[in-house]
């Protein structure tokens, strides 16, 4: 019942969950198969897929604040790279003494630089559950504390942006030092097992994908609910009118934060999923570059619809996979080609095209 | 007999309403709603509001003209908070002061204000837009979960009814003739039951049957509300025949009744004779 409220007059987005489910019952039978089959799906095809759910997730966070609330943020890759970083270190943890130099407690690039001890921020990192909490709240934390300056100072357009950016850009400069003690360059890697499942085995594999399944199914539905609040149609007459809003009586400052904190735990959450699946997280997922392609995979599927940016994620990392495998020189030109295309001829992105025929 | 009744539920309910929230806090008892003294601020040394004396009575509809750079839409930054004065003190009633709250606290006490270009919210429905502006409290968590009693719907309706957009309420905002934006606006402000309205150029890009049809809505609000109206157009100003406030310099240069002020010798050398 509550479902059906949340999706009332969601067209797009009871397709998309519904493709969703589907996809989720179908993978795991396929991958059953014998190898032989012709439709057997490898496993490192639904590892793939699962990376591709948490790019979504990550669209959808992005979509959240930039599409509902006006915030263009280039930094969200932070966000889900922290979160990556929070189930990177719980991952570290248990690998135990397997690691190459056999030390029970302390990873193998901290023995490597001589460190007597764990660091404290590494504490608590040996259980599940505290590192599943501080997959939301690293993140949401740091949002919290960014927006609070920035909406707080009333920083918003271009500015906020390009310190969203500024923001992922010291992140990837100080997680790239050895001394912040989180991997340096090389990150954390080497995983073995989550909560004793071994990383490698096709029924984690499987798992894993339908967990990064069922948490964009859950997310969408989350986002979804938010939008259709009046919190949410409050967020966008802030994206369109943010005066107006703030001499109505309504304090902007703080709806704002609430909403970005919220994405932010998003994308959290779809970095914490991506990291055992992809086996590495290192700075590079700090990039400047890596915030500004969600940006464009939710301005391909089209903004300010949720489901619109859980098909740009999808299928512009469907064909970042074909083309750097057919044409690994001229990924970046396709890709600043389409957004161009998408752009001058598809302003409301990919679902435009039948949301325009709809007549909505 | 239904409509009696209809009626009955009406004026049983509409107390909730004509009271705004903040007339608990707010002191009228000398029946002024604002005050404004010795306000002065200067933006890069040029002083936009000079010693400016102002008053507002309740229930009370006053016209504020001057020359362009008069300081009229300075005065109302600093009445709403967005501007801070330099000096000089501001009180809603007597009790609050106006210096020492933000935008969404003046706006919570009972002031509303429309801006000189018409701003709605150009993608949500005239109902939607409303709504959005309903008064009640606006925190996060209580926006999250709101919901639309039907007496807050009713009161939406009868605010539609008002301005004259009851056939539009589906009609998305930005599709409205400018007019229409126009009192949407002033719509949005009423939901929120303020005590004093600002509002800067209705008549702005009307045409005259829809000027007419806001001095009506104007002088209709009066009495319930305070409302300042700063407007260009001499017509729209005689039309709603109230005292006339004129501001050159940022400070008072006349105060009175259209016919005194246009007499007025100062007036006419600085404004009305150019």
């Amino acid at each position: 019942m509550l479902l059906g409220k949340i999706l009332k007059g969601d067209h797009g987005g009871k397709v998309f969950l519904l493709i969703l489910l589907a996809v989720m019952i179908a993978v795991p039978i396929l991958n059953a198969l014998s190898p032989d089959h012709p439709l057997y799906l490898s496993t490192y095809t639904v590892t793939l897929l699962g990376k591709y759910l948490t790019y979504a997730l990550l669209a959808i966070a992005v979509d959240l604040v930039w599409g509902y609330l006006g915030i263009l943020s280039l930094g969200h890759a932070a966000f889900f790279a922290l979160g990556g970083y929070a189930m990177g270190m719980y991952l570290m943890r248990q690998i135990g003494d397997r690691g190459v130099y056999g030390n029970p407690v302390l990873p193998d690039f901290m023995v490597f630089l001589n460190w007597p001890k764990l660091p404290w921020f590494w504490y608590g990192f040996d259980h599940f559950w505290f590192a599943a909490l501080m997959v939301l709240l690293v993140p949401g934390l740091l949002a919290f504390v960014f927006g609070w300056l920035a909406f707080r100072s009333r920083v918003t357009g271009v500015y906020l942006s390009i310190i969203t950016q500024a923001l992922t850009y010291a992140l990837m400069l100080a997680f790239f030092r050895n001394e912040m003690g989180f991997g340096g360059n090389n990150g954390l890697t080497d995983f073995k097992d989550i909560l004793g499942f071994s990383l490698q085995s096709d029924g984690t594999r499987i798992a894993l994908f339908i967990a990064s399944g069922l948490a964009l199914g859950f997310g969408y539905l989350a986002c979804r609910a938010l939008v259709k609040s009046r919190l949410g149609r409050v967020a966008v007459a802030i994206r369109d009118t943010e005066d107006r809003v703030r001499f109505i009586g309504y304090r902007v400052e703080h709806l704002k934060l609430a909403v970005f904190t919220f994405s932010a735990m998003l994308a959290g959450l779809a970095g914490a999923l991506y990291v055992p699946q992809v086996g590495i997280i290192n700075p590079g997922e700090f990039a400047p570059l890596n915030s500004i392609e969600v940006v464009i995979w939710v301005a391909m599927g089209g903004r300010a619809t949720l489901y619109g940016a859980v098909l740009g994620a999808i299928s512009v990392n469907y064909a970042k996979t074909w083309f750097t495998g057919a044409f690994p020189e001229t990924w970046l030109f396709a890709l600043g080609s389409l957004f161009v295309l998408v752009t001058l001829l598809l302003p409301r992105g990919i679902v435009g095209l039948w949301r325009r025929r709809e007549g909505e | 007999m239904v409509r009696g009744i209809q009626k009955l539920l009406r004026s049983g309910r509409v107390f909730d309403f004509v009271a705004p929230n903040a007339a608990k806090d707010l002191d009228l008892s000398r029946g002024t709603v604002l005050y404004m003294e010795d306000v002065s601020v200067s933006f890069d040394g040029f002083k936009a509001i000079n010693n400016l004396n102002f008053y507002v009575n309740a229930g009370e509809l006053r016209c504020l003209i001057g020359p362009n750079g008069a300081g009229k839409t300075t005065m109302m930054d600093i009445i709403t908070g967005k501007t801070r004065p330099d000096t000089g003190t501001c009180w809603f009633g007597t009790r609050l002061n106006l210096l020492e709250m933000d935008e969404p606290e003046i706006a919570q006490a009972g002031i509303g204000r429309k801006f000189q270009k018409p701003t709605v919210f150009e993608h949500h429905s005239v109902f939607e837009n409303l709504e959005l502006a309903i008064a009640g409290p606006k925190g996060v968590w209580q926006t999250l979960r709101a919901s639309l009693t039907p007496l807050q719907a009713e009161r939406i309706d009868e605010v539609l009814e008002l301005i004259g957009l009851s056939d539009e309420f589906q009609r998305m905002a930005g599709a409205l003739s400018h007019g229409q934006k126009q009192w949407l606006e002033i719509g949005m402000l009423l939901m929120q039951n303020p005590l004093l309205l600002l509002v800067d150029e209705p008549a702005a890009g009307m045409t005259h049957q829809e000027m007419d049809r806001t001095v009506e809505l104007l002088t209709s609000l009066a009495g319930d509300h305070s409302i300042v109206v700063v407007e260009h157009d001499m017509d729209f100003v005689r039309a709603l025949n109230s005292r006339v406030t004129v501001l050159h310099q940022g400070s008072v240069l006349a105060e009175g009744s259209m016919d005194q002020v246009q007499n007025n010798p100062k007036v006419v050398e600085v404004y009305l004779g150019e």
